[in-house]
């Protein structure tokens, strides 16, 4: 078979096993967040089975165009950032289509999704779909300081803008991975990641309980289908992204699992000990100490 | 005898209950022609429901297992009987345990408790909030108010049976019954909707009109449009 489809197959493939081992993480975390509160907590296949529920509601209905596009925004946001993202290292079938300047591609993938959403989700016209979008939006704009602060910081070191190469050089032991020879960039990369993933004390965007649950407040059947299985993919790419920066890429798919695991729970382990913050103070927050971290890290590859 | 009449704006033409932001009105637009508005007509769905067919054989019968299994209950007390959810999400109860969890807005929802006596008032956003909730949609009815009005049948503000408002699946009879009664009650619809038995939505649809007339008995300043979602 042509080199290109079977490629193209593999990384299907991948795609299919992120997704999964999405779901399973989400599932693997409530579970854990139920018995810090003493819970037993969902069976660790509900995620699936609400996947199938919500694929088989019988009325859907619309709000216009742009609420039937939004969704779909979002799940390019999360397969966009999975397609460029080398997922395991020094095999060409999974280090999907990363070319040299992934990077800052990745970087606007993150954004991507969100506004389409924000598009989306206004259209269903509800009030507290806008509140959570303009939250959301206000938040994530200040994520993306310490975060790009961090990514700037590492391209000056490694002198690159390929996750592929950026991997390549922390071979060689745990003391080459960029943790150990930047550790600022890596600090304030990884604070701001508890914002990126969303979990307490700047899930300020769905705050359930709040704000109903934001902007997919008006979202059904198989429109939050779409979003979920999105979810799940955004979060194994988001920390496959940080593994690879920061903490030496993986060797194998089952590294993968392991270290986006250690990845995500960081954000989990914050989450249940704080509780949420209000916009104002989680804006301020990011722009104080990630931020100065984040300069650091730069000015000190100057 | 007017001022007895609690129901005289009925026979006027005029809507006093209307809001404000639902009164007709005509709008400028940008290319200088006027626009007729009727916020009741334009933003809201005037479709009566319809029935839809389930799926047959073993593909429903899957869906069916699915649907039972993830139960997402509308976040909704309406009555005393509220207080007997909370504990369902707390370690002692765990509802979570059973694939039945709390979503916060009716789009996304497929069961609704009816937590007890259910005031005039309350049935009305009672019967907004499950038309907007989409099919295959459930109803558990939560304490003897729902069955025959208990301790307020001879209220002059509740209504006594709820199912002559809305199609109910489940009663849980008590006053008030524990979270216990609750967890059973939630096993007993999973044992219906596996058995392909809890198609109320679609009962509703086929009674459209008698339940409407029901609920417009009660319900004196009707402002919305009939069919809402």
């Amino acid at each position: 078979m042509d080199y290109s489809i079977t490629k193209f197959l593999w990384t299907l493939l991948g795609l299919f096993i992120v997704t999964n081992w999405g779901m399973l993480m989400s599932s693997t975390m409530r579970r854990i967040n139920a018995r810090v509160s003493g819970r037993i907590g969902i069976p660790w296949y509900q995620p699936w089975i609400d996947l199938v529920k919500l694929y088989s509601l019988r009325t859907q209905l619309t709000h216009g165009t742009m609420f039937y596009i939004g969704p779909v925004f979002r799940l390019m946001g999360g397969v966009g950032m999975f397609l460029f993202i080398p997922m395991v290292y020094g095999n060409p079938i999974w280090s999907n289509y990363s070319f040299s300047g992934d990077l800052v591609l990745i970087l606007y993938f993150q954004f991507f999704g969100m506004l389409g959403m924000a598009l989306g989700a206004s259209e269903g016209g509800q009030p507290y779909s806008a509140i959570g979008i303009s939250r959301g939006l206000s938040q994530f704009t200040t994520i993306e300081v310490p975060m790009t602060l961090a990514v700037i910081s590492l391209a000056i070191q490694y002198q690159t803008l390929s996750i592929s190469e950026i991997v390549a050089a922390q071979q060689g032991g745990i003391t080459t991975w960029t943790m150990w020879t930047n550790p600022f960039a890596t600090v304030a990369a990884m604070l701001s990641l508890l914002g990126a993933f969303g979990h307490s004390p700047f899930n300020l965007v769905k705050a359930p309980n709040e704000i109903p649950i934001g902007p997919p407040t008006e979202y059904h059947g198989t429109f939050l289908g779409v979003l979920r299985t999105n979810g799940a993919i955004l979060h194994v790419a988001e920390a496959a992204l940080f593994m690879n920066l920061f903490f030496g890429g993986a060797g194998s798919w089952f590294e993968l699992i392991i270290k986006t695991f250690l990845i995500y729970f960081w954000s989990v382990f914050v989450g249940t000990v704080f509780p949420r913050f209000r916009i104002e103070q989680s804006v301020r927050w990011f722009l104080k100490v990630p931020t100065i971290i984040g300069i650091i890290a730069i000015i000190l590859f100057l | 005898m007017e001022k007895n009449n609690i129901h005289k704006f009925e026979e006027l033409d005029v809507d006093k209950f209307l809001a404000p932001e639902n009164e007709k009105r005509s709008v400028l637009a940008p290319d200088g022609s006027i626009v007729e508005i009727d916020p009741l007509k334009d933003y809201f769905c005037q479709d009566r429901p319809e029935e839809l067919k389930p799926r047959s054989g073993p593909v429903e019968k899957f869906l069916n297992w699915a649907r039972a299994e993830s139960l997402w209950v509308l976040g909704f007390g309406t009555g005393c009987g509220s207080i007997e959810i909370p504990p369902l999400v707390t370690p002692r109860f765990d509802m979570y345990r059973y694939g039945v969890q709390m979503r916060p807005t009716p789009r996304q929802s497929n069961v609704f408790i009816i937590s007890g006596y259910l005031s005039v008032k309350t049935l009305k956003r009672a019967i907004r909030s499950y038309e907007q909730m989409p099919s295959p949609k459930y109803i558990i009815a939560l304490g003897s108010c729902t069955i025959n009005g208990g301790m307020y049948w001879d209220s002059y503000n509740t209504i006594n049976r709820l199912d002559h408002y809305i199609p109910v699946d489940v009663y849980i009879a008590g006053c008030m019954p524990r979270p216990e009664a609750l967890l059973a009650g939630f096993a007993k619809l999973k044992e219906l909707i596996k058995a392909g038995k809890a198609e109320n939505a679609n009962e509703y649809a086929r009674n459209f009109d008698w339940y409407k007339a029901n609920q417009k008995k009660i319900i004196k300043d009707w402002n919305m449009p009939d069919f809402n979602w």
